[in-house]
């Protein structure tokens, strides 16, 4: 597997042609997989049964009802919860961006981003490197508290990336942020993922959101993913291709909210 | 009373109010009103002591009762010039800052313990809890036949008083963390020793400080009553001497010092928080 370094930040991106087909994962490396995961809280089972394999550089996005156990797989993903039954095989290097930043407030914001890292001369430049690819080059110094909403949750993406994982897990994690800097975040998100390529597990209500930036979408209801489809459109995606509504409306369907007959929520 | 509803708003201008602006930093008219700030604080004080000297100019207050300003300050001279005023500060304050030192460690050392450890909680706190809610004067007694009236009973009692502010605010800080800070650092490998150096203690510092804060006024009530057993130097001494003597003035110039320490020890600790805890705010509202 080859391993993702920062040192190589400075080159550019791989030129793009303005229209990119969808991309194809099946030669990759496992990054995930589950068999038969199970947690329950009580007598419940959250999540019942839950089967998935994600590729390197495979963006896949959980769809699901608010309450229906996505932060709960994305907890085991991150090995922050254990499953009741099953098998969990993830990589040693993950990452984890939560809804909120979760940023020490006594430590300065390149103290944050290399949190885990050990000290020595290396650990200023690689905040400073992951930083300036959020584009938060110059807030190197500044403390937590100083931060909009936005800056902190790139803060959090730099810590995120700084750590070179290969599976980048985020729970909601633009859910909090105003309406432009989230179209901002897709965008840097994206093209991250697109220079990193780590697997990405991306866990979001907003169906929208799920369509634009990934491979894959889930959709998770009653314990089990009911829903797995390929995204089959070119990048980058506009709101208004009709392959882009029709799967928006499938989705929908499957969340139960609206279009056809849903036969799971039936 | 009945509820009227409002009339419809006439379609006259509205009333608008104007919102300050923020002033300009340090301009004149801001020195001036610095100046004038500082003089209605010092007003009251200006006067009572004005006042305080007239009525026992006046003879109108016995110095037996209550001694001039002028009085006090005479005593202040008078306990200089054979340097029996430094001598009392430095034995006052060696004592409460040993005392002080060694409870502050004592509490600190068991706030972590048992706000890191379940252990430490299980074995500590319930007896902590307890003892906490002993009056320490009511122990001076006790801690004059364990250690007898030398040096040892007065730094043992303010080292027992010490010990309580720090230890709440420290297990009440480190228990504090938002859990979702510790998890963050479980998700980026730190280990529980990392855990706690990187993302708990710096978390709670503010908390502990502000015990050690209190720990400090403490230590100052815990002189006075330590000092009052059987003082050999320090201030308490020269306060029981010129008991015996019957000088007033030099009571009040030994109680003014106490308060002088206080407020020392008060000030030396808020420089100490302003320089540890550079991240938090100024939490001022006016
Ligand atoms: N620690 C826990 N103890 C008990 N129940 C829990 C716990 N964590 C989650 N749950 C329950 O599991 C269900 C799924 O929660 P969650 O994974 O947070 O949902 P989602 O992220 O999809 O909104 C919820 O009904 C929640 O109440
Ligand atoms: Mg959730």
């Amino acid at each position: 597997m080859s391993s993702l370094s920062l040192a190589r930040l400075p080159d550019p991106a791989p030129p793009e042609g303005p229209s990119r087909a969808p991309r194809r994962f099946d030669d990759e490396p496992l990054a995930v997989r589950l068999q038969g995961v199970r947690r329950t809280f009580g007598a419940r089972a959250v999540i019942n049964g839950v089967d998935l394999e994600v590729r390197r550089g495979e963006f896949v996005s959980l769809l699901g009802r608010s309450g229906t156990g996505k932060t709960t797989l994305l907890r085991i993903l991150a090995g922050l919860d254990q499953a009741d039954g099953g098998e969990a095989r993830v990589p040693q290097a993950r990452s984890v961006v939560f809804q909120e930043p979760r940023l020490v407030p006594a430590k300065r914001v390149w103290r944050n981003v290399t949190l885990g890292h050990r000290r020595g001369r290396e650990t200023r430049r690689i905040a400073e490197a992951a930083l300036e690819e959020v584009g938060l080059g110059g807030h190197a110094d500044a403390w937590p508290r100083t931060l909009s909403g936005g800056e902190a949750q790139r803060v959090a993406l730099a810590r995120a990336l700084a750590k070179e994982p290969s599976l980048l897990l985020l729970d909601e994690p633009f859910a909090a942020l105003d309406a432009l800097t989230r179209i901002r975040m897709h965008d840097l998100v994206e093209q991250l993922c697109r220079r990193h390529r780590p697997a990405v597990v991306l866990v979001t209500h907003d169906v929208d959101e799920a369509i634009l930036l990934s491979d894959r979408v889930l959709v998770l209801a009653d314990g089990g993913i009911r829903f797995d489809a390929q995204v089959e459109l070119a990048r980058p995606r506009g709101q208004t291709e009709p392959g882009f509504a029709a799967l928006r409306a499938r989705l929908l369907a499957e969340l139960g909210v609206a279009g056809p007959a849903d036969p799971h929520h039936a | 009373m009945t509820y009227a509803p409002s009339p419809a708003p006439a379609n006259g201008p509205l009333a608008l109010v104007d919102l300050p602006t923020r002033p300009k930093v340090r301009s004149a008219a801001d020195a001036f009103v610095r100046g004038r700030r500082f003089a209605s604080r010092a007003l009251a004080p200006v006067l009572i002591l004005v006042v305080w000297q007239l009525s026992s100019a006046t003879g109108w207050v016995d110095p037996l009762v209550l001694p001039s300003p002028t009085d006090i300050l005479a005593a202040y001279g008078e306990l200089t010039a054979d340097g029996e005023l430094y001598d009392a500060l430095q034995a006052s304050l060696a004592r409460s800052l040993t005392g002080l030192a060694l409870g502050g460690f004592t509490g600190l050392l068991l706030g972590l313990f048992a706000g890191l450890w379940r252990v430490g909680e299980e074995l500590f706190d319930a007896p902590l809890q307890m003892l906490r809610t002993v009056p320490f004067i009511a122990m001076i007694p006790l801690f004059i036949i364990w250690f007898g009236i030398g040096e040892n009973a007065k730094i043992a009692l303010i080292y027992a008083a010490t010990i309580f502010p720090v230890y709440l605010n420290t297990y009440a800080g480190v228990r504090g963390v938002d859990s979702k800070l510790i998890e963050a650092g479980r998700v980026f490998d730190l280990g529980p020793t990392r855990i706690a150096l990187r993302v708990i203690l710096p978390t709670a510092l503010p908390s502990i400080l502000v015990g050690f804060r209190y720990s400090a006024g403490v230590a100052l009530l815990a002189l006075v009553a330590a000092e009052q057993i059987n003082a050999r130097s320090g201030i308490g001494y020269i306060l029981i001497n010129a008991n015996v003597n019957q000088r007033t003035d030099v009571i009040v110039a030994g109680i003014i010092l106490y308060a002088v320490l206080g407020i020392v020890i008060d000030i030396v600790m808020r420089v100490i928080e302003r320089i540890a805890l550079p991240w938090r705010g100024k939490l001022v509202l006016a």
